[in-house]
């Protein structure tokens, strides 16, 4: 199959991450999106990897895994004790640097 | 020889140094350390006198070089002494007047507690003086220039619990602040066209440059240093338009007065005018405006005299009158340095001797300075009534008495000016005479002749308050005792006087005052439009006229203890006519308005500037503020759109 496609597949799963992010209010929702933006991101890096014939974009795309797997347990920690104080979830409700 | 000259200045320096800082300790014979220091200055200046003598005309200027003060490249700042025919001269007035003087104050002084500190500052003007004169260069003399102003400033303010001397003191210096500026400007420019300051380099330079080729607009440079010279004179001798401080010096005590008011500090701007003479010899126009300056303060300071009741103002009128003859004798160039030297001397000796005759009246008549609360004091004073007269004739210029020799002469050199200008100075001087006659004789009959007003002295004069309001607060509310001073005052007198009698004749015989400065100055016969003789006759003839008015006025009639209004020009003149009303006018006002306008300037334009610049970079930053809200999506948006932009910024650089 052509990896072009990879591409396509990509830059739609990237599109769709950052539409929610943006449109989003729902913190978890928004970590998801966030999540699905990093995985088109690996997508491409793999497809590109196979189209150039070299492994660097593969070892990149782990790298980004690490990343994500430590941006989860810090992120997921945040939203939690956000949640605790306000009783809600929503990136809005969260826009002074206090309670 | 050269070596003594260092130790003329530095004996008078050592003694204000060991009186001013030598603490209460020296109370008891400060005054006499004083003296013997102003007596031991006067001895080496007669040492040098004699010296000198011994030498050929040509050769007896003495030059010294001390030591490099500020030695850069371009700029060397010597102190070096240079003693000729001119410096000479001063140097025995200065000493020999001031060791008199410094002699009379021991008297006068007696009853200061503050005596050792006058003497202090006595032997601090005479330093300084000193150091003007033999100076061999204009950055020397300018030290000496400031030395005596500070000098002048301490003695005027002695006094300084009455607010009135202490105003007199700050007055007087900044009037001379104007004139020092002159002096450094004109410094300043001699070092720009000649690259040095030096008496003889500039003089020198001044000769090339007037025959040599570079002659275009080398007269506008002289012109404008002679002006700022002139100007420098102007402050420091009192001459119109910065004659204003003379008037009120005459708060600070009597042998102040005689000493730097009279007969040494206030004749300094004659000095620099006639030391420059080279300068001013070659810019006629810088030379005429010293003449007219010296014609007008000439008839100013006269007609001041005539109208004032305080004694001393009325002398402080008169100095600055024949001031005026010496700058106008100085503004006619070779013919009239000499003269103006000569007069200076003679009246050196007899205003130095009518203001300690004052100062000895006043003494006997707890310290009343006004003169419509004298009258007969000649019986009572009968040596200082001779002084006194003998000074008198000598200053109105009485045949045979020193006042006549040098007043004549300089009224010659002013009609041999010729043409047009010749006729109006030689007028102005010779008007002058008539005034100087008249006031002096109405001074001598108001003090010394008539009733004794002083037996029924009026309760607190309700006179015009400008007259003097100081009077009362001397202390003088008893019926006065009139009595003559003690020998120590009247010795120094006696000496004046015989000074003012012979001094004239001494040096204008023959000429032989002329002849010993020619050296220095130079000098041409002037040749008058009418005889030499007929100038004589009418000047002794105007003076009799000024005789006989002072006489029908205050002689024949009494004299009123209290003044009566008089006429327009009398109350003029009695407020020194109307100069510190046109300093309030002109300056004062003009200054104020012209510093609210720099404010209003300051606060519109500039502040304008600066604070709408905070305020647009406020209302920017207003603006900018709102893009931090806190929303988490709004900041995830800006970074999208950023990124966007950068990705389509990059390739659109790719495509291109």
């Amino acid at each position: 199959m052509n990896p072009v496609n990879y591409l396509y597949l990509a830059a739609l799963l990237f599109t769709i991450g950052a539409t929610g992010v943006l449109i989003r209010r729902n913190a978890i929702v928004v970590f998801m999106c966030v999540e699905l933006m990093l995985n088109a991101c690996n997508l491409a890096f793999v497809a590109f990897s196979r189209m150039h014939g070299n492994l660097d974009g593969q070892i990149i795309a782990f790298f980004t895994m690490v990343v994500a797997a430590a941006e989860v347990v810090v992120g997921l920690a945040i939203i939690v004790s956000v949640f605790r104080a306000r009783h809600s979830a929503s990136v809005d409700d969260a826009s002074l640097m206090k309670l | 020889m050269e070596n003594l000259i260092a130790l003329l200045v530095a004996a008078p320096l050592l003694g204000a140094a060991v009186l001013l800082c030598g603490g209460r300790r020296l109370d008891a014979v400060g005054h006499w350390i004083g003296t013997a220091l102003a007596a031991v200055s006067f001895v080496l200046g007669v040492v040098l006198f004699a010296d000198m003598l011994g030498k050929s005309p040509e050769n007896r200027t003495l030059m010294q070089h001390l030591f490099s003060w500020i030695p850069v490249e371009g700029f060397q700042a010597n102190v070096g002494f240079q003693l000729d025919q001119l410096s000479m001269t001063f140097v025995l007035l200065i000493t020999g007047v001031g060791s008199l003087i410094h002699l009379y104050s021991i008297g006068y002084m007696e009853h200061d507690e503050r005596r050792r500190r006058f003497f202090g500052y006595l032997n601090l003007f005479l330093a300084a003086m000193l150091l003007l004169v033999v100076a061999d260069n204009y950055l020397l003399l300018y030290v000496g220039w400031e030395g005596v102003g500070l000098a002048s400033y301490l003695l005027i303010g002695f006094w300084q619990h009455k607010p009135s001397a202490a105003t007199a003191a700050k007055k007087a210096f900044l009037v001379n602040r104007v004139g020092d500026m002159g002096l450094s400007i004109a410094i300043m420019l001699m070092f720009t066209t000649f690259g040095t300051f030096a008496f003889g380099p500039v003089f020198q330079a001044t000769g090339a440059l007037t025959s040599g080729a570079d002659a275009p607009g080398s007269e506008g440079k002289l012109t404008a240093i002679g002006l700022m010279l002139l100007l420098a004179a102007c402050g420091k001798s009192a001459q119109v338009p910065l004659q204003s401080w003379l008037g009120d010096a005459m708060e600070g005590p009597t042998p102040v007065s005689a000493l730097i008011h009279a007969a040494t500090m206030v004749t300094a701007g004659v000095y620099l005018i006639v030391r420059s003479g080279d300068i001013f010899n070659a810019a006629p126009d810088a030379q005429l405006a010293v003449t007219v300056v010296g014609a007008v303060t000439l008839l100013f300071g006269a007609i001041v005299g005539c109208a004032k009741d305080d004694i001393k103002k009325a002398l402080a009128g008169s100095t600055m009158s024949q001031i005026g003859y010496m700058v106008l004798a100085a503004g006619l160039g070779p013919i009239g340095y000499a003269f103006a030297i000569m007069h200076l001397v003679t009246h050196g000796f007899f205003k130095a001797g009518l203001f300690l005759g004052a100062g000895s009246v006043m003494h006997g008549m707890n310290d009343e300075v006004d003169m419509r609360k004298y009258g007969g004091l000649r019986k009572y004073m009968p040596i200082t009534f001779v002084t006194f007269g003998l000074g008198y004739l000598a200053i109105i210029g009485f045949p045979g008495l020193s006042g006549f020799f040098s007043k004549d002469k300089i009224i010659e050199a002013a009609f041999a000016k010729g043409g047009a200008e010749g006729w109006i100075l030689g007028g102005a001087a010779l008007l002058g005479a008539a005034i100087t006659a008249f006031y002096m004789t109405r001074v001598m009959l108001m003090t010394f002749f008539g009733e004794e007003r002083w037996r029924h002295a009026p309760t607190p004069s309700p006179a015009e308050p400008s007259v003097e309001p100081a009077a009362e607060t001397r202390g003088a509310h008893a019926e006065p005792h009139p009595h003559e001073s003690p020998k120590v005052m009247t010795i120094p007198m006696i000496v004046l006087a015989v000074g003012s009698v012979f001094a004239g004749a001494f040096f204008g015989i023959g000429e032989r005052f002329v002849k010993w400065l020619e050296p220095v100055t130079g000098f041409e016969h002037g040749h008058p439009p009418v005889s030499a003789l007929t100038v004589t006759l009418s000047t002794v003839a105007v003076m009799v006229v000024g005789v006989g008015f002072a006489y029908a006025q205050y002689g024949r009639r009494p004299v009123p203890v209290v003044a009566p209004r008089g006429s327009l020009l009398t109350r003029a003149a009695r407020r020194d006519l109307l100069q510190d009303d046109f300093n309030h006018v002109v300056l004062v006002r003009g200054g104020e308005h012209l510093t609210r306008s720099l404010v209003y300037v300051d606060h519109t334009l500039v502040d304008g500037v600066v604070n709408g610049t905070a305020a647009t970079m406020g209302g920017l930053s207003g603006r900018l503020r709102r893009l931090q809200n806190g929303f988490a999506r709004s900041y995830a948006v800006s970074m999208f759109g950023g990124a966007a932009v950068l990705i389509a910024a990059t390739l659109l650089m790719r495509a291109v």
